[in-house]
């Protein structure tokens, strides 16, 4: 097979100049990348190319739980356009990796605890070649029993995923199959229990959910003269992966140098390391550029998914509505490796009551080392699980006390003030009860339009849709409502901080500014609004967004709702200081001319420097001339604390957001269909830096939250722990006809503490829409339903 | 094998093709145009879709060398295809682009940045994806604009059921399709005001 004959270089990110787009903070301002994206030009990790380049590929282990008896690469070595084939046995330092736990085998030794594991690697000058060699090298498995699920993680004989755990969680876990446990105890649950007039229990099962980010793991590895490593790929936090990278090649870590390639989604998926350490191993040991595309069934494997989970409630309420107590047992299936479990369980048992009063509660959550698939961040990051039970549990109590199931959830709706389980004091608005009648307000979509209209139904609209399964005989509909709180940002004490790096200078006598940062844009529109924040802080229409790189401070990672609220907020503190020392410089050149200089009040704008009282001084061109300024500076949140190991109790995080959703679905009860007619939404974003990007997250998170209500799911055998459906024709993510309108609402309440009053968007959203349709499915049909997502068979009776 | 095919209008040649290689690897990684995407390669999210013959496919399941002889228009040739379109009105086979000579004649117009997007001119669909935020991550545009930019073709004026079973095989995992549609919608309103205007 032949080497490649494309011609054209390596596409590398550049800089993306904003000349042609406009706008400050509070504006629609337009992607500065659009036109690069919807000419085909922009370049995505998969993108990459480099004259003489290698393709690596993974073999990943068939079984799941197995001791690797023997690796035989022979006939794979001496196939012809085979440039490596290594094995653990190669690795040149760390062999492990990992964010919270470094429990990761960059490729298997000893044991494989997971279906798809990397087992051994390959670099050949053809992709095909090199899958064909993958498939040469034989591995025999002396297979072990799967554990799966809670009861085979913690029989007291179970066999250990980790032997010898010595990470900061395994002095304190009951068991060594459980990564990380998080009680939380206020009040007195069972005291309080006896006030009740009635009390609910139920039990709920969440799948296994995938990211399922369309641009697949990928990106190009180029060896470089000194030995390091050039790394170009996609990824959510460079500097994340950059400290696990470094010691995986035996490098230091200046001699690894990070690029943002292109990054196509990535919803939590993008965390964790995939194929980066794999990239550049092949690079250093064959001394070319090694490419890595996974392929959708390798994706499946490559990333962690969300944590499936098992969730037991009891709500308590007196007749009159008010909830008197909540107690819980949240069981998050980690997988085989730790990834970001223990965070997992901090958010879930601290988010577990949901955005409600309720003074006495008894909560724990637990997360387990299993052999299914490892399972870490995901959008809404262990606040989605929880949102599903304690909003089927409202909808529950709402029945049994006959009441609207909104104005239960209204009467009871924390606000500002308000005490959270963990003893935090909610200090910002909380406008959980009016994000709910807002929704709830909302006119209707209109009723079977065929049927009132006397018409034909157009099919397209129906349950089944093209499908032609129905024509509207036995079609029903149902209304559904939901609301969820979620943290933004990183929470229990992390130094979560960001880094920007402004430089403002006079190019073809106009004043420009260069905004650096390590910030992933993952999709979100970080760069848009960057721009806004530069131009809205210093006054320039010049904004060049430098390629994001590890030649500068870390960013954190595009997570947890956060890249704006830190990132945003670093980039706002440098322009301050870059501003000042404008006006330093100003102050020492121009200040015996006019007195206004001595003014603390100057601002830049339009290019000037303007008094309050708006008198322009100069411009900043004038100012600076052939000057630059530069001022590369870190920012930080304030401070969180850790959760009490014992009762939960701690200030442990910085802020929270809150989504409403109103779900109407129409269900075909014969054959168990379901389509979703509308799916509004109520958010505060506390400000809206750009609008048109904020309904697009709110569209993009509600849309994710319905595929894990009636498609979502990866289907792991609970015999083997095989994953059975990698691929799109078997995981099914909402199609455009799966997906209906979804009108936004949203408030903008700031926060005080924030920067410009934002609140973290992206994820909030995930959460409520799940048990909106739910909630809507169960008013159509009268079914329990406790487990997402919705197959066929759970409304017609036959599972 | 050698595979001879027309690309937006110009013609070109593959060497040492192996037999098993899909139009879409052909495209990305031998022609130097990685516009269509690489998302599931087995023909379920419509990210590599491309037009053969006029014909919106997804690449990743065409051999190459079935495209032999052929004209394949991607994402990369789309504003020149459309603009041929308008002003060769009628024209409605997808198959009627640049002729040959003018193919050969090409050369990049002065003045376009690809880089900054300065002065590139883009089809409706495009410039209608950026207008309405359809475009987030931005790792479908490239199929969902082949697709919406044949469907306009066929269908000027579509419902947005029409809107929604034309996009029905691509999928999308930010934006929820809501500014998918606008961008049509957009796309749509504004062809219908240029043609009265014409």
């Amino acid at each position: 097979m032949a080497q490649n004959t494309r011609t054209t270089p390596v596409g590398t990110p550049t800089d993306v100049t904003q000349n042609h787009v406009k706008g400050g903070i509070g504006e629609s301002t337009l992607r500065p990348d659009g036109t690069l994206k919807v000419t085909g030009e922009f370049a995505y990790s998969s993108d990459m190319w480099h004259e003489d380049m290698l393709w690596g590929q993974i073999l990943r282990s068939t079984v799941a739980h197995a001791e690797i008896v023997s690796i035989d690469t022979t006939e794979a070595l001496v196939m012809d356009g085979v440039y490596a084939v290594l094995t653990h046995e190669d690795l040149p330092a760390a062999k492990n990796y990992g964010m919270e736990f470094q429990d990761t085998p960059v490729l298997a030794y000893g044991k494989v605890r997971h279906h798809g594991e990397p087992v051994a690697l390959v670099a050949a000058d053809h992709p095909e070649t090199a899958r064909r060699a993958a498939a040469k090298i034989k591995i025999e498995y002396r297979e072990l029993p799967v554990i799966t699920d809670e009861a085979s993680a913690t029989a007291p004989d179970a066999i250990l995923v980790h032997e010898g755990r010595d990470d900061h969680h395994s002095g304190h876990v009951p068991h060594p199959n459980i990564v990380h446990r998080q009680p939380i105890i206020r009040g007195d649950a069972t005291e309080a229990a006896k006030r009740a007039d009635v009390i609910v229990t139920g039990e709920y099962t969440f799948g296994m959910q995938d990211q399922a980010f369309l641009g697949p793991e990928s990106g190009l590895a180029v060896p470089s003269e000194d030995g390091g490593v050039d790394l170009y790929v996609a990824t959510q936090w460079l500097h994340s992966d950059l400290k696990q990278i470094a010691p995986c090649l035996g490098l230091p870590e200046e001699k690894v140098r990070m690029t943002m390639a292109g990054v196509g989604g990535a919803f939590g998926g993008r965390e964790d390391i995939s194929m980066q350490i794999l990239a550049s191993i092949l690079a250093l040991r064959t001394g070319k550029p090694v490419k890595m595309v996974y392929n959708r069934y390798e994706s499946f494997f490559g990333h962690v998914h969300r944590h499936p989970a098992k969730l037991w409630y009891e709500h308590g309420a007196t007749k009159d509505g008010k909830l008197t107590h909540m107690k819980c047992k949240i069981v998050l299936d980690g997988g085989a490796y730790a990834s970001s479990t223990a965070s997992v369980v901090g958010n879930a048992s601290s988010l577990s009551v949901g955005p409600y009063v309720i003074e006495d509660v008894e909560i724990e959550a637990i997360g387990l080392y299993t052999n299914n698939p490892p399972c870490g961040a995901m959008r809404g990051f262990g606040a989605v699980q929880a949102c599903f039970a304690y909003e089927a549990q409202m909808d529950k109590l709402a029945a049994k006390l006959g009441m609207d199931p909104v104005e239960l959830r209204q009467l009871n709706a924390m606000e500002q003030g308000t005490i959270m389980p963990t003893g935090q004091v909610v200090d910002s608005p909380a406008p959980v009860a009016e994000l709910l009648r807002i929704v709830k307000a909302r006119p209707m979509p209109p009723e079977q339009q065929w049927l009132a209209a006397g018409e034909d139904a157009d099919v397209r609209a129906l349950p089944g849709g093209l499908s032609n399964t129905t024509h509207g005989e036995g079609v029903v509909r149902g209304v559904g409502y939901a609301v969820g709180i979620k943290n933004v940002g990183f929470s229990e004490g992390f130094d979560d901080y960001s880094t920007a790096k402004i430089r403002m200078e006079v190019i073809n006598g106009e004043a420009v500014a260069t905004v650096h940062t390590a910030m992933a844009e993952v999709g979100q529109g970080g760069v848009t609004i960057h721009a806004q924040i530069a131009r809205t802080e210093l006054g320039v229409q010049q904004v060049t967004i430098h390629p994001a790189d590890t030649q500068v401070g870390s960013a954190g990672s595009t997570s947890a709702g956060r890249q704006t609220y830190m990132t945003g907020g670093a980039i706002k503190n440098s322009c301050g200081i870059v501003r000042e020392k404008v006006l330093e410089i100003g102050r020492q050149k121009f200040g015996s001319y006019h007195p206004a200089w001595a003014n603390a009040e100057l601002l830049l704008e339009g290019g000037k420097v303007v008094t309050d009282g708006g008198d322009v001084l100069a411009t900043i061109a004038d100012v600076l001339e052939g000057q630059a300024v530069e001022v590369e500076e870190e920012w930080r949140h304030r401070p969180t604390q850790a959760f009490d190991l014992v009762t939960g109790q701690g200030d442990g995080h910085v802020q929270y957001a809150f989504a409403a959703h109103r779900a109407v679905v129409e269900v075909d009860t014969e054959l168990g269909l379901v389509k979703v007619i509308e799916l509004a939404c109520a958010q505060d974003v506390g400000k809206a830096l750009n609008p048109l990007s904020v309904i697009g997250q709110i569209q993009g998170g509600t849309t994710q939250g319905l595929g894990v209500a009636v498609m979502e799911e990866i289907i792991v055998d609970p015999k083997t722990a095989k994953v059975r459906n990698p691929s799109f024709t078997d995981y099914l993510i909402p199609t455009i006809l799966d997906t209906p309108t979804i009108p936004v609402d949203y408030l903008e309440l700031a926060d005080p503490n924030a920067p410009y009053g934002v609140r973290g968007i992206g994820e909030a959203p995930t959460l409520s829409s799940t048990p909106a349709v739910l909630a809507a499915i169960r008013a159509a049909t009268g079914l329990e339903l406790n487990k997402t997502p919705v197959r066929p068979e759970a409304l017609t009776g036959t599972l | 094998m050698r595979v001879n095919f027309t690309v937006n209008g110009r013609p070109q040649e593959a060497d040492d093709v192996w037999e098993g290689e899909s139009l879409l690897y052909v495209l990305r990684e031998r022609m130097g145009l990685p516009g269509s995407k690489n998302a599931c390669e087995q023909g379920e999210c419509g990210s590599c879709t491309v037009r053969l013959d006029g014909v919106p496919v997804c690449s990743c399941l065409v051999a190459a060398g079935q495209v032999e002889g052929r004209e394949v228009v991607t994402v990369e040739g789309l504003a020149e295809f459309a603009k041929d379109r308008t002003e060769h009105a009628g024209c409605a086979s997808g198959t009627c682009g640049t002729s040959l000579d003018a193919a050969k004649r090409w050369e990049a117009k002065p003045g376009q940045d690809s880089q900054t997007g300065e002065g590139v001119e883009l089809s409706p669909i495009q410039q209608a994806f950026i207008d309405a935020g359809a475009v987030q991550c931005g790792f479908c545009t490239p199929g969902l604009l082949v697709a919406a930019d044949e469907m306009l073709e066929r269908n000027p004026s579509p419902t947005d059921a029409d809107i929604r079973e034309a996009l029905s095989g691509n999928l999308c995992r930010c934006t929820g399709y809501e500014k998918i549609l606008d961008a049509v919608r957009l796309a749509a309103a504004r062809q219908e005001r240029q043609g009265e205007a014409v």
